[in-house]
């Protein structure tokens, strides 16, 4: 049997260091990357919840996997959207910089 | 200890390098990319451990399949060694603000886990995680839900050639 706190702590590693990739990386692709991660980190700890709630003897429930598959589909559209915004902001600027990308800055 | 707990804790090294490898290339892009692979590789691995074996398949075919080939598609449509990446170090405050985030989030989640005291797994029913059970609830309990992930996703499709497609002026 797997120790859940481990994996829900590991699920908060990895978040926070997808945290820390999309604040101090200026690279638009790796930003995108590193939000993936974080999505990844809360599916961890979605999963290693459902597991407690998968060994309830009052009524095993599969809810935690469910949401992982909704959050799978709002990151593959995600990914599908950046990336054609990056596709359309380097062909417009020639640069994967967000620091190139300041237009909208306040 | 009991091999999937070795295990476990294995894939976890694993994740966890394969996220710093991401975070820390900084010159490289692919690189990066590869660190990502391995590790959404491991998450499906750490999936099967958990028992969540559709999960860890839709991890695979999803993620290190479709998104990540998608990521680097854009890679390598853009010569990445000719643009220089990541010249500009990041800002000092970025570093900063990254920093006290990082710390918080952390001290706040472990102290969570820590007070929280989850219980230990128990076992499982017979013939839990398998599809039918999830294909079941998703065309039950969960339809609307589902719909509205095939709608999202249409409007994602469209966005994206739209975006693709023409310059932004």
């Amino acid at each position: 049997m797997l120790p859940i706190d481990h994996v829900i702590g590991l699920s908060a590693v990895l978040f926070t260091i997808g945290t820390v990739g999309a604040l101090t990386r200026r690279n638009l692709i790796v930003m995108l990357m590193s939000i993936e991660l974080m999505l990844n980190a809360a599916n961890l700890a979605f999963v290693g919840f459902n597991r407690i709630w998968a060994a309830n003897p009052e009524g095993s429930a599969l809810d935690g996997q469910i949401f992982v598959l909704m959050v799978v589909t709002v990151a593959a559209a995600e990914i599908a959207i950046g990336l054609g915004m990056v596709i359309a902001l380097v062909r417009n600027r020639d640069s994967m910089n967000v620091e190139d990308h300041s237009v909208l800055k306040w | 200890m009991t091999i999937e707990v070795v295990l476990f804790y294995a894939l976890a090294a694993l994740a966890v390098f394969g996220a710093l490898a991401m975070l820390l290339f900084v010159r490289e892009v692919v690189a990066s990319a590869m660190g990502l692979a391995v590790t959404m590789v491991s998450l499906a691995g750490i999936y099967l451990l958990l028992e969540a074996h559709l999960i860890a398949a839709l991890q695979i075919i999803v993620y290190a399949g479709a998104i990540l080939v998608l990521f680097l598609f854009v890679i390598m449509l853009f010569d990445p060694n000719n643009d220089d990446f990541d010249r500009a170090d990041p800002p000092q405050i970025a570093i900063k603000v990254a920093g006290i985030a990082a710390a918080l989030m952390l001290g706040v989640a472990i102290a969570g886990v820590v007070s929280a005291g989850l219980p230990d797994a128990g076992e499982l029913p017979e013939g839990f995680g398998g599809f039918r059970d999830i294909g079941l609830q998703l065309f039950t309990a969960y339809v609307i839900p589902v719909e509205a992930a095939g709608l999202l996703l249409l409007a994602a499709m469209v966005g994206a050639v739209v975006l693709a497609k023409q310059r932004i002026d």
